[in-house]
């Protein structure tokens, strides 16, 4: 059973070799994100992997915390490739 | 009982891994942004979605107590991948980063077209 978890980390980790390829050969800048992206969620399958090798269940709560940090990342970079700036200025405040 | 355990644990995580590879591969062969888009907010959504819910039943059926952040893990990542996905070529289209030459329909650009002309008549 350990040696099938080894396994599935060694393809994890293989897939993840897609993502950098992608993430250097990446013609312009919304490849690279998405490459970010999904590199994201190949460590999010990662950690489950080695929470369940190491046998404590400690590690599940990085889970959630890569998922909302790479969720916050694509989104304030895809805006600021959109409009130039991540935060908005208020107008109305003097 | 322990034997079924682990045969749907093995079962999910392996389509889940499989689902993880079939994205790489998309990542790496497909030809433009928007393709690329597809294949990795879909296919990696799913795979992730599927190895966490492994992670769960092993931790549910062999170790023996349930842990609740994994399914709020699942659920935020349904939520949240597509929407990354959705972002990402939105922001690709209005960047100008260009379609692949063989794709035959670009429904988006009389509306942008439209948009920016109403834009400079104000």
């Amino acid at each position: 059973m350990m040696i099938f978890f080894w396994i599935v980390l060694f393809l994890i980790s293989l897939s993840m070799l897609g993502f950098i390829y992608r993430l250097i050969m990446g013609p312009s800048i919304p490849d690279r994100v998405v490459a970010l992206d999904s590199l994201g969620v190949a460590l999010i399958c990662m950690i489950g992997m080695i929470s369940i090798l190491s046998e404590s269940s400690f590690f599940l709560e990085i889970i959630l915390l890569i998922a909302i940090l790479a969720f916050i990342g694509t989104v304030a970079f895809s805006k600021f490739l959109e409009k130039g700036e991540i935060i908005q200025r208020d107008n109305n405040l003097s | 009982m322990i034997i079924l355990a682990n045969i749907l644990i093995v079962t999910t995580i392996l389509i889940g891994v499989i689902f993880l590879l079939v994205a790489a591969i998309g990542l790496i062969r497909l030809p433009d942004v928007y393709t690329r888009t597809h294949a990795a907010s879909k296919s990696a959504t799913l795979s992730v979605m599927f190895i966490l819910l492994g992670v769960f039943f092993h931790f549910w059926l062999i170790e023996g107590h349930v842990n609740t952040l994994v399914l709020l893990g699942i659920a935020f990542l349904f939520i949240t991948g597509p929407v990354g996905g959705h972002v990402i070529g939105r922001s690709a289209y209005l960047t100008g980063v260009k379609l692949w030459e063989d794709s035959v329909k670009d429904e988006l650009a009389p509306v942008i077209a439209e948009r920016k002309k109403r834009h400079e008549q104000k």
